[in-house]
C-alpha cells in the first residue's frame, strides 16, 4: 500500500462512497415519515416548565 | 498529601513549586469542604434537577471571562509597549498561553460544562446521573484550570498550542473528562423523553471528540515521574499534523460543536420558538462532525507536510463552509416571525449577533483555507483577527446570552437586575469585536504584503523589523478594542452579581421607541 | 415487559449516537494522520541530521519553557521572499528529531529555522538581554534573567533517555556521557574531541560571555546557533526527494 494506490482509491471509490453516504443520510433524514418525529423533538425544550416540576 | 510527597521528591524546581501549589489548593479545598454546612441530600432543588454545579458554574464562567479578557488585554498591551513585559513570569511567551487557555478552557470550558448540565437535565427530564459525580467533574475541571494556569507562569509547558499543560495535568484532565462522559451518557440513558434533543448530540460529540483529541495529541514520555518535563511521542512532521488535527478540532469541537449545543437550546428558549427546520440540524450535525476533523492541515500549508495532506485539508476546509452555514441558517430561521424581538430583547439580539459572527467567521475560515490566500495570511495578524471574530463574536456572545438566560431562573429571580445593562454590554462588546477584527485584518494584510514586497531592482523592500514598527498603531487600536470588550464583561459581572443578590433596577422598560433604536 | 423493551431501544439509541459520532470523527484523522507514519516519502533522505547535543537540548527546553514558539516560527515556506529572507525552505527531515515540533504559527518576530551562525554569540547575548539596544523596532521581551540563572542539568541523562524512548537515535554512550558532553560544549578550552565526534558540527565554547559558569543563556544560544545548520544544501538532491 503506497501513496499512488491510496490516491487512486480515494479519487474513485472513496469519492463515490462518501457521496452515496451523504445522499442517503439526507434522504433518510428527510423521509416523509420522519416529519412528525422531528416536530416533536423540536418541541422538547419548550415543553418543559421553567421551574422544572417533573412532568410525565 | 500525595502532592506534598511529590513536591519533596521533585527532580526539578518548577515541579517542586507546582506540586506545592497543588498541595495548597487541595488543602484549602478540603478545609472549605469540611467547614461548609452539609447540604441535606435531595434538598438541592424541588424540581429534581441538580442545579448546584450550574449555579457555581454560572458565576465562575463570568469570573473566568473577566480574567481571560484581562489577560488578553495585558498581552495586547505588551505587544504595543514591550516595556510591559515583567520576566520571567509575566513575559509575553508565558502570558499568551495563559490568555488562550483562560478564554478557551477556563471561560469556554466552564460555560460548556455548566450549560451542558443545565440543558441535558431539562431536555431529558432527568436528574444528572451519578449523584456527586457532577461535583467531581466540576471541581476537577477547575483544578485542571488552576494547575494549567500556574504551570504556564512557572514555565511548565509542552509548547503545543492550546495543549500546553504538561503530562501530569493532562492525565488529571483525562480522568475528569472520562467522568464527564460517563455523567453525560448516564443522564442520556436514564432520560424520560423518548427523543434525544439535538443540543445533546452536539454536547455529546464535543465530549467524545475532545477526549479522543486530548489523549492522542498529548501522548508523551516524561523525563521522570517526579519531574515536569516530557517529550512528545511524535516528532517533526507527524507531530505537526497530530497537533493541528488536535488544534483545529479544539476549535471545531470545543469552540463550535459545544457552543452549537448551547445555541440549539438557549436560542429557541429565549425566542419561545422551536428550532426550524429541525431536520436541518440533524444534517448539520453529521456533516459538521464528519468534515471538521479533516481541516487540520490548513494550518500547515506550504510547510514540510506532504502535499497530499495539504490538498485534503484544503478541500475539506472549503466544504466545511456548507454545514457551518447550515447551522447559521438554522439559527436564524428559528427566529422566523419573531424578528421584532431583536428590537425589544437585548438577549435575543446578543444571540443573533453570535450566530451572525458564527456565519462570518465560518465564511472567512474557508477563504483563508485557500492555499493562495493562506500564503499571504499565514503567520500574520489576520489569523489572530479571524480567531477573535469567532471567539469574541460567536463563543463569547452565545455564552453571555446563555448566562443571562439562566441566572434569573437558577436563583428564582423575576428578571435580570437590568436589561439596559445587557444592552450596554451588547454594544460595548460589539464595538470591541468590530474594532478588533477589522484592525487585525488590516494589520495582517499589511504585514503579509510588506514581507513579500519587492522593488524594481528585485530586492526586498522591507526588513522584518520595519514591518514590526509599522504595526504599532494597529496594536494600540487592537488593545482599545479588547478594552471595550472587557468593559462589556464588567458590566455583565455587575448585572449578574446584582441579580443574584436579588436586586431589581428601576429603569425604563426596554422596548424603546423604534425610531431611537440604532440601525439593525 | 413492553416498558423494558422500549427502554432497551432507547439505551441503544444513546449508545449508537455515541459510537456513531466517534466513528465519524475518527475517519478524517485516520486518513490524514496515519499514512504519514508509513509513507516512505514523508521525510526526505538527507545527510547531516543528528540528535541535539545535551547542551542544545537543554537550550531547546528553555526555548519551549519561555514560549518562543508563540512569536517565532521555525518553518520557511518555499516562497521567493522567504527563501531570500531566511534561507533554504525547511525540509521535513530537519525537524525529524523535534519532540515536540516547533514550527510555530505566527511571526510576531522573524523565522528562526536558520538563525544558526547568522549572528555572533555576543549579538545574541545583547539581543536577548535588551532586544531594543540592537533592534530598536523590536517588541521582544527582555530575557536578561537567563544569564543570571545557572543551568540546572541534573536530569540531562534522563532527558536524553526519554528522547531515546520516543525514537531519537541517542546511543547508550551518548546517554552515559550526557553531563560530560554538556560541560565540554560550554567550557572554553575543554577537551572536546569525543563530544565533537558524537555531535558533528556542534558549536563549542562559552556562549554568554561569562566562562566561569554554565547559564541558561549558554544553553539557549547553543541551540539557536545550531538551528538549521546541519543539512548541507550544496549536496542536497531536490529531485531525488520530490514528494
Amino acid at each position: 500500500m503506497d501513496y499512488d494506490n491510496l490516491r487512486h482509491f480515494a479519487d474513485s471509490w472513496g469519492l463515490v462512497y462518501l457521496l452515496v453516504l451523504f445522499l442517503s443520510v439526507v434522504v433518510f433524514i428527510f423521509r416523509p415519515g420522519a416529519k412528525q418525529q422531528a416536530i416533536d423533538a423540536a418541541q422538547i425544550p419548550l415543553r418543559e416548565l421553567d421551574e422544572g416540576t417533573d412532568q410525565e | 498529601m500525595g502532592a506534598f510527597v511529590f513536591s519533596g521528591l521533585a527532580v526539578d524546581d518548577a515541579f517542586r513549586i507546582h506540586m506545592g501549589i497543588l498541595t495548597f489548593i487541595l488543602g484549602l479545598g478540603t478545609i472549605i469542604a469540611i467547614r461548609l454546612p452539609q447540604p441535606v441530600a435531595g434538598a438541592d432543588d424541588k424540581s429534581g434537577y441538580m442545579d448546584g454545579p450550574v449555579r457555581v458554574g454560572s458565576i465562575l464562567t463570568v469570573f473566568w471571562g473577566i480574567i481571560g479578557f484581562t489577560v488578553g488585554l495585558v498581552a495586547a498591551l505588551q505587544l504595543a509597549w514591550p516595556e510591559l513585559n515583567f520576566g520571567p513570569w509575566f513575559n509575553f511567551g508565558r502570558i499568551r498561553p495563559l490568555h488562550t487557555s483562560a478564554v478557551i478552557f477556563a471561560f469556554g470550558g466552564t460555560a460548556l460544562i455548566t450549560t451542558s448540565f443545565y440543558v441535558v437535565q431539562r431536555t431529558t427530564r432527568a436528574r444528572l446521573f451519578g449523584g456527586d459525580l457532577a461535583w467531581f467533574v466540576f471541581w476537577g475541571y477547575q483544578l485542571f484550570i488552576a494547575m494549567a494556569a500556574t504551570g504556564y507562569l512557572l514555565g511548565i509547558t509542552q509548547s503545543r498550542e492550546y495543549a500546553e499543560p504538561e503530562w501530569y495535568v493532562d492525565i488529571w484532565l483525562t480522568i475528569v473528562w472520562v467522568a464527564y462522559l460517563v455523567l453525560f451518557m448516564g443522564t442520556l440513558l436514564k432520560r424520560k423523553e423518548p427523543h434525544i434533543y439535538v443540543a445533546n448530540w452536539f454536547y455529546l460529540a464535543f465530549i467524545v471528540t475532545v477526549a479522543l483529541l486530548h489523549v492522542v495529541n498529548n501522548l508523551a514520555v516524561p523525563v521522570s515521574p517526579f519531574g515536569a518535563r516530557s517529550y512528545s511521542l511524535f516528532s517533526g512532521v507527524q507531530d505537526a499534523m497530530t497537533q493541528w488535527w488536535y488544534g483545529h478540532n479544539a476549535v471545531g469541537f470545543f469552540l463550535t460543536a459545544g457552543f452549537l449545543g448551547m445555541m440549539y437550546y438557549y436560542l429557541p428558549k429565549q425566542a419561545g420558538r422551536p428550532v426550524y427546520p429541525y431536520r436541518l440540524s440533524i444534517i448539520h450535525f453529521w456533516a459538521l462532525i464528519f468534515l471538521y476533523i479533516w481541516a487540520g492541515p490548513h494550518h500547515l500549508y506550504y510547510t514540510a507536510l506532504p502535499d497530499w495532506a495539504q490538498t485534503l485539508g484544503m478541500v475539506f476546509s472549503i466544504m466545511l463552509w456548507m454545514p457551518s452555514w447550515g447551522g447559521m441558517i438554522n439559527g436564524l430561521m428559528t427566529l422566523r416571525g419573531a424578528w421584532d424581538k431583536m428590537r425589544t430583547d437585548p438577549i435575543i439580539r446578543m444571540m443573533v449577533l453570535a450566530v451572525a459572527f458564527y456565519g462570518m467567521s465560518t465564511f472567512e475560515g474557508p477563504v483563508m483555507s485557500i492555499k493562495s490566500v493562506n500564503a499571504l495570511s499565514h503567520y500574520t495578524d489576520w489569523t489572530i483577527g479571524h480567531v477573535h471574530s469567532g471567539a469574541l463574536g460567536w463563543v463569547g456572545m452565545i455564552s453571555f446570552g446563555a448566562i443571562y438566560f439562566m441566572v434569573p431562573r437558577l436563583w428564582n429571580r423575576e428578571r435580570l437586575y437590568s436589561l439596559r445593562m445587557v444592552n450596554w454590554h451588547f454594544w460595548l462588546a460589539t464595538l470591541g469585536i468590530v474594532v478588533y477584527a477589522s484592525v487585525m485584518w488590516v494589520s495582517g494584510v499589511m504585514q503579509g504584503l510588506m514581507w513579500r514586497e519587492y522593488d524594481s531592482q528585485g530586492f526586498l523592500v522591507y526588513s522584518f523589523a520595519e514591518s514590526v514598527a509599522a504595526l504599532h498603531p494597529y496594536y494600540v487600536m487592537r488593545a482599545a478594542g479588547g478594552l471595550l470588550y472587557l468593559a462589556g464583561g464588567v458590566v455583565m459581572a455587575v448585572n449578574i452579581g446584582m441579580t443574584i443578590a436579588g436586586r431589581v433596577r428601576t429603569e425604563k422598560p426596554m422596548p424603546a421607541p423604534a425610531q431611537l433604536q440604532p440601525a439593525e | 415487559m413492553s416498558i423494558l423493551d422500549k427502554h432497551g431501544v432507547i439505551e441503544r439509541n444513546a449508545s449508537l449516537l455515541l459510537v456513531g459520532s466517534l466513528v465519524v470523527v475518527c475517519i478524517g484523522g485516520l486518513v490524514e494522520v496515519t499514512p504519514l507514519f508509513f509513507f516512505q516519502n514523508t521525510i526526505e533522505k538527507v545527510e547531516g541530521m543528528r540528535p541535539y547535543s545535551p547542551l542544545e537540548l537543554a537550550g531547546r527546553d528553555i526555548y519551549i519553557r519561555e514560549g518562543c514558539y508563540v512569536c517565532h516560527s521555525q518553518m520557511i515556506r518555499p516562497f521567493r521572499d522567504e527563501v531570500e529572507r531566511y534561507g533554504n525552505y525547511s525540509l521535513a527531515a530537519e525537524s525529524m528529531y523535534d519532540h515536540p515540533f516547533q514550527w510555530g504559527s505566527k511571526r510576531t518576530g522573524p523565522d528562526l529555522a536558520r538563525v544558526g551562525g547568522r549572528y555572533s554569540n555576543e549579538w545574541q547575548v545583547q539581543h536577548l538581554t535588551d532586544p531594543r539596544s540592537v533592534v530598536p523596532e523590536s517588541i521582544m521581551p527582555s530575557y536578561a534573567f537567563l544569564a543570571k540563572a545557572t543551568l540546572d542539568y541534573r536530569t540531562i541523562g534522563g532527558m536524553l533517555q526519554a528522547n531515546a524512548r520516543v525514537g531519537v537515535p541517542y546511543t547508550q554512550e551518548m546517554i552515559d556521557n550526557a553531563a560530560a558532553d554538556l560541560l565540554a560544549q560550554a567550557t572554553p578550552d575543554a577537551d572536546t574531541a569525543a563530544t565533537a565526534e558524537r555531535y558533528p558540527k556542534a558549536v563549542f565554547g562559552d556562549f554568554d560571555g561569562s566562562p566561569m559558569r554554565i547559564t541558561e543563556m549558554d544553553a539557549l544560544i547553543s541551540y539557536l546557533q545550531m538551528l538549521g545548520t546541519l543539512v548541507d544544501f550544496d549536496t542536497y538532491d531536490t529531485q531525488a526527494n520530490l514528494r
